[in-house]
């Protein structure tokens, strides 16, 4: 029987398999296709002290292999997704959740997620200092060892639950931020985030998205994510998510061998609403193939 | 929402860019008017938002225009291929609040969505009076379409080479008419907006990423709050419009 089961900070999850944030969005939307507690867990929308729109239209471009987004970190802001979406999360999920926190001050990381902390549905905190799609605020927090461990610090000085830091991969040395964010308490890192891309439409001679670039992901980027999960995880000694391009079971079992402990799905989600539940449903198989009889030894095999 | 296998049955050119895709498979979850489906195609990563010309028993209709690699590779499919298709998607027209005499504007390509908006509100007995729209002669397609259905057609050329010369605007000025629906380019939506005189319902396109409500890649500000326009839209009411510029 193959053994699906990792542990994620403390916390037993069923399978690796997490859909990313901003991919998923609470849930509920998700549950009336199928059965969303075959989830290890998932990672909810960002979220931000107040409601934010977002970025102006088109948010959205192809690229091969992937796409680029400038959502802009739309939400209801914090007290409305305690209030009305983790509710209706409740009625189709009774697993713990990953919330994620964004923030454009370390004053508003602090806010958010002394909040969330407060929420018993969630499990872990995972902070957001790798949003390429806002100004001041975001992958700014993220793309120095010393601001991302400032945002570390003062997130776990106000909250119980483990903290994982979700990282940029807009940076030269990710490793230096990983350990840096270790030293300043953090729980755990996932990464990658999504790479700053652009396309320009040779018909209108303009770039696609209206803010310009955003946020690549796909396919495309799975080798660079897992370069760098690689790098990172043998760098710390917390847990590490891998994430960036993952949309098969055989890309989580990749992801795992890099250091991974656990993954995060993204992209694919977005093509295949089901893209997660069959990647669930594959894994005994593909792992059998491999001969890989528990996924938690894959991380200690490079 | 759901995911199933469609089977081309039909594909065949309507104008030089129109094609019309005539799919068997389960349309189950089609259960309105101006919904759309999101197609998978081979080495292209999005899905195409595509919206539903017409949907009788197994049998789903697009109409669609060639105007990227997407659809480009569409037009080149034949019968006996196979497609990727999610259905059931976005809210569709409301046809309660049509009153007896409603009026349909297409305008291009936002023209196939009023065809079967057009059937039901015929099935439901009322008077309907649809306007096409298109720039010029060559481009005109459905026109025998809608009449077969009982409509009271209309069509316009910008450049006059066909029918009413003008805007379907120039047309819907000087009518009488319970209630509108419109689809068609944004200029277009917003001219029918300054001058209708009555309610009525706008359908919208925008890029999007998965068409399911989970990206919030095509949101849009209304004065009922943030919408998505493949979840609460395409289909929106006069009254909560926000034009953005």
């Amino acid at each position: 029987m193959a053994k699906l089961n990792v542990n994620l900070c403390g916390i037993e999850l069923d399978n690796p398999v997490i859909p990313a944030s901003g991919t998923f969005g609470f849930g509920y939307e998700f549950a009336e296709l199928y059965d969303i507690n075959i989830l290890g867990t998932f990672s909810f929308k960002g979220t931000t002290k107040d409601a934010r729109f977002g970025n102006p239209t088109p948010r959205i471009a192809e690229t091969p292999m992937g796409m680029i987004n400038a959502v802009g970190l739309q939400n209801p802001g914090v007290d409305k997704v305690i209030s009305e979406e983790l509710q209706k999360l409740k009625k189709c999920f009774n697993k713990k959740v990953m919330a994620n926190v964004s923030g454009f001050s370390v004053d508003e990381y602090v806010y958010t997620c002394e909040k969330i902390d407060k929420c018993e549905q969630v499990g872990w905190i995972e902070v957001n200092v790798s949003c390429p799609n806002v100004h001041g605020g975001g992958m700014s927090f993220g793309t120095s060892p010393e601001a991302a461990a400032e945002v570390t610090r003062a997130v776990k000085a106000v909250t119980t639950k483990p903290v994982i830091i979700k990282l940029s991969p807009n940076v030269t040395d990710i490793v230096s931020i990983a350990k840096a964010c270790e030293e300043a308490g953090a729980d755990g890192i996932s990464l990658i985030n999504t790479l700053l891309g652009m396309r320009i439409d040779l018909r209108t001679k303009k770039p696609v998205i209206a803010n310009k670039m955003g946020g690549f992901s796909g396919p495309a980027i799975f080798p660079v994510a897992v370069r760098m999960v690689y790098q990172v995880s043998h760098a710390v000694n917390i847990p590490v998510i891998g994430m960036g391009g993952v949309s098969s079971a055989e890309d989580v079992i990749e992801m795992m061998m890099a250091g991974a402990t656990a993954v995060e799905v993204g992209a694919a989600n977005l093509v295949d609403p089901y893209a997660c539940k069959k990647i669930i449903e594959d894994l005994p198989r593909v792992m059998e193939k491999y001969g890989i009889n528990s996924l938690e030894d894959l991380k200690t095999l490079l | 929402m759901k995911q199933s296998i469609f089977r081309v049955k039909e594909n065949t050119p309507l104008t030089s860019t129109v094609y019309k895709m005539v799919l068997v498979g389960d349309t189950s979850d089609i259960t309105n008017s101006g919904q759309f489906v999101n197609i998978k195609l081979d080495g292209l990563f999005l899905r195409r938002p595509i919206s539903v010309c017409d949907c009788e028993g197994d049998t789903l209709t697009l109409v669609y225009k060639v105007v990227g690699k997407g659809t480009e590779q569409m037009s080149k499919m034949c019968s006996g291929e196979s497609l990727d298709v999610l259905t059931g998607l976005g809210n569709g027209y409301n046809t309660d609040v049509s009153g007896n005499a409603p009026l349909l504007l297409g305008g291009g390509v936002g023209i196939p969505p009023m065809y079967m908006l057009c059937k039901k509100l015929i099935s439901e007995g009322k008077s309907v009076s649809v306007v096409l729209g298109f720039n010029k002669a060559d481009e005109v397609f459905y026109e025998n379409e809608f009449r077969a259905l009982g409509a009271d057609v209309t069509v316009t050329t910008v450049d006059g080479s066909y029918g009413t010369p003008g805007f379907v605007t120039d047309v819907m000025k000087d009518r009488e008419y319970s209630y509108f629906y419109t689809c068609g380019p944004e200029p277009m939506l917003k001219a029918v907006y300054k001058t209708s005189v009555t309610g009525g319902q706008f359908s919208f396109e925008e890029r999007m990423g998965c068409g399911f409500g989970a990206c919030m890649g095509c949101s849009c500000k209304t004065i009922t709050g943030y919408k998505r326009i493949c979840k609460e839209g395409p289909v929106l009411v006069k009254e909560e419009i926000l034009w953005q510029n």
